[in-house]
């Protein structure tokens, strides 16, 4: 029988089983996560293993302003990495240094994130570098821990799924609508359990970043990882980036990423099929991903559900985003908009949310916030004048950091303010507390600053719906 | 890591689908560079209104689940975030257990790395429960995992399937890096056989 990439990936990074003990190529670290775990290093005289296969980043705490950090206790969290870093010889991009960004950012950008190895984070967004044919994946402090101590990790094989997408994309459509709209179709816990498979023409029609939004959100439809098989564009994507093989090497490198397929007789625990054709512009209505519907629709009316389970629950996400049912989406107004997060603050993402953006102005009532997800980004959107065409239009430029995407910095959410965001995670509170998130592709976001409401962005730039 | 073996405890229930780790435990707790002090915190948003005083309509609130030590919650309990500090959080405000049709991924692994057993049971088994926890205003369970079984409050027994390696690391309470380092061998093996591709060091620009 045939073989899935995760197949292959996963049988050769076994050391041991009973049970399995895999092995983590690429270990990536941030200050929210990892402080408790060089505390316990540090409490049981151990080292750290393979500081070469490990390397830190600030992303979720730093301010975006560009100022001094002035809450106390990040303060005290960025110090502490920068302390156990050099204590344990760790590798770190510090905020400054000129790579830092967000984790899920910088490693594919870097070379880092390669096909064929394992990565682990503490972050549940790792499934992102999955994007180039990785098997990655979030985990808690205490895995942390054992991961920089034994470079390994005790795990139970997850079972396996694919999402195959069928159909042509329709115009206009962006990688954020396909994966928010496969969410909304099999729900927050559709996943649960599974490694997934992203396939199909809308995926291989994707650049690499399409293909990284899609796989960041894979844990908000509870997948463990996602993945997409690697091909010419993840590998042209590779070329000539900090970290990628080079001359021999690089074209050793190539013969062995082609080997990483998933062969036509594969068979997965799981398949679900998602029809890409009939997908418009997603907008999310409730308080958890699955909660969305298309820019044409209306919020759901809790007396359409049968299950009094699930009444209670649209009840509340309605009552917590203050929304009336029936509501159409076109008619609810935002106070804020934020492009930015590990799911869409990359070049392109930029690149796409300026070309809306251009020429118009913000809406008098909205203050709209861009934020690259690396310094890198920073740079390059700066050197191709996006941070010019965001500004003149009301916008305000910031530095790479994870900034309103969790509020664990000084951009947040007023109680009540209600924002379009290109974020992964519209849980209650968590740009802020009692702060209303609608999630969005960075273009609707651009269309819904402009506008201070949601509004089908093809129309606005006439591309015809 | 501390051990579990038995409780009899009351019970609290918060029957609520997709109970996410940011409801568990707010960001803003999450600068903390401890593992304690997130007990406090649990649930803040729900439990306690803008002033400060808990809100009569949460379901912990409720007096009939003072002292609970286990939880029986709904579907897909602990999605979202990695941040461990959410079992810590359940753990520090006084649960050894909880009991739900399913957990999110990483919420789960987490949970039985720092000593919270999570326990799935089909969702009737887990209604059923919830029932006759509500019909009596709350009240005492045995939950036994050794045994792997939970006594309900009416005297029924019920089995649940856990993993036994996790179980035993549970029931034992033990250091699992410990354990892997004396694994070794087998890992300088795998990395003699294979050869390193990536060096963070190179890059490095601190
Ligand atoms: S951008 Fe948001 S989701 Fe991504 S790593 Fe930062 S906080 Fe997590």
């Amino acid at each position: 029988m045939g073989e899935t990439l995760f197949d292959r990936v996963w049988a050769s990074h076994v050391v041991a089983e009973n049970p399995t003990l895999l092995y983590i190529e690429l270990h990536l670290v941030h200050e929210v996560t990892s402080p408790q775990a060089f505390e316990g290093l540090r409490l049981a005289g151990r080292r750290v293993r393979r500081p070469d296969l490990t390397l830190a980043t600030m992303d979720h705490a730093v301010p975006t302003d560009g100022g001094p950090i002035t809450d106390p206790m990040a303060k005290e969290q960025l110090d502490a990495l920068r302390r156990n870093c050099e204590e344990f010889g760790v590798p770190l991009f510090a905020t400054g240094s000129g790579h830092e960004g967000i984790v899920h950012v910088i490693g594919p950008e870097l070379g880092l994130t390669r096909p064929g190895i394992t990565i682990v984070c503490g972050d549940s967004h790792t499934s992102t570098h999955g994007a180039l044919g990785a098997l990655a994946f979030g985990i808690g402090t205490s895995e942390v821990e054992h991961v920089l101590a034994t470079q390994t990790l005790v795990l139970p094989r997850p079972k396996s799924m694919r999402i195959r997408f069928v159909g042509d994309l329709p115009f206009g459509l962006t990688p954020k609508d396909v994966i928010l709209g496969a969410i909304a179709q099999m729900g927050v816990a559709g996943a649960k359990g599974h490694v997934v498979e992203y396939s199909g023409a809308a995926i291989r029609a994707m650049s690499m970043e399409g293909r990284m939004t899609v796989c960041n959100m894979t844990v908000e439809g509870g997948g463990r990882a996602g993945y997409v098989c690697p091909d010419d564009t993840t590998f042209a994507y590779l070329e000539g980036r900090a970290s990628s093989p080079t001359g021999a090497e690089w074209e050793r490198a190539l013969d062995e990423w082609r080997a990483l397929v998933t062969d036509d007789d594969a068979t997965f625990d799981r398949e679900v099929v998602v029809d890409v054709e009939r997908l418009r512009p997603q907008v999310s209505w409730g308080t958890n991903p699955g909660m969305t519907t298309s820019v044409d629709g209306r919020v759901p009316d809790p007396s359409e559900f049968s299950e009094p389970s699930e009444r209670a629950t649209v009840e509340r996400a309605l009552e917590y985003m203050a929304l009336e049912p029936g509501t159409p989406i076109e008619e609810i107004r935002v106070d804020r908009v934020f492009i930015g997060s590990c799911t869409n603050s990359r070049i392109e993402d930029l690149r796409a949310a300026a070309s809306v953006v251009r020429g118009r102005r913000v809406h008098p009532k909205v203050r709209a916030l861009v934020v690259p997800g690396s310094a890198i980004v920073k740079a390059q959107a700066e050197a191709e004048g996006l941070d010019r065409v965001f500004t003149e239009a009301g916008f305000e430029w910031r530095h790479a950091g994870c900034s309103m995407c969790l509020g664990m910095n000084p951009d947040v959410l007023a109680p009540g303010e209600r924002c379009a965001s290109t974020s992964n995670r519209n849980f209650e509170g968590r740009q802020g507390r009692g702060g209303r998130t609608h999630l969005v592709s960075p273009e609707m976001a651009a269309a819904a600053a402009i506008e201070g409401r949601f509004v089908d962005v093809r129309e606005l730039i006439g591309a015809g719906a | 890591m501390r051990a579990f073996r038995r409780t009899t405890a009351r019970v609290a229930v918060l029957d609520r689908p997709n109970v996410d780790t940011d409801q568990i435990i707010a960001k803003q707790f999450l600068k903390s560079i401890a593992r304690t002090g997130f007990g406090q915190y649990l649930f803040l948003d729900w439990r306690v209104d803008e002033n400060g005083n808990p809100r009569p309509d949460f379901e912990l609130n409720n007096p009939a689940y003072a002292d609970a030590k286990i939880l029986l919650a709904g579907p897909n309990f602990g999605c979202g975030s990695s941040r461990e500090h959410a079992p810590w959080a359940l753990l520090e405000y006084g649960f050894d257990v909880v009991v739900a049709p399913s957990f999110g991924d990483i919420f789960k692994m987490n949970s039985t790395k720092c000593g919270l057993v999570p326990i799935e049971l089909p969702a009737e088994q887990v209604r059923k429960l919830i029932d006759e926890v509500d019909a009596q205003n709350g009240s005492e369970v045995t939950v036994d995992l050794e045994t792997k079984t939970i006594v309900s409050p009416n005297g029924e027994t019920i089995p649940f399937e856990f993993d036994d390696f996790i179980r035993e690391e549970l029931l034992e309470g033990r250091d699992e890096i410990g354990r892997t380092l004396m694994q070794e061998g087998a890992i300088s093996a795998f990395e003699a056989a294979h050869p390193v591709r990536i060096d963070t060091a190179a890059l490095a620009v601190s």
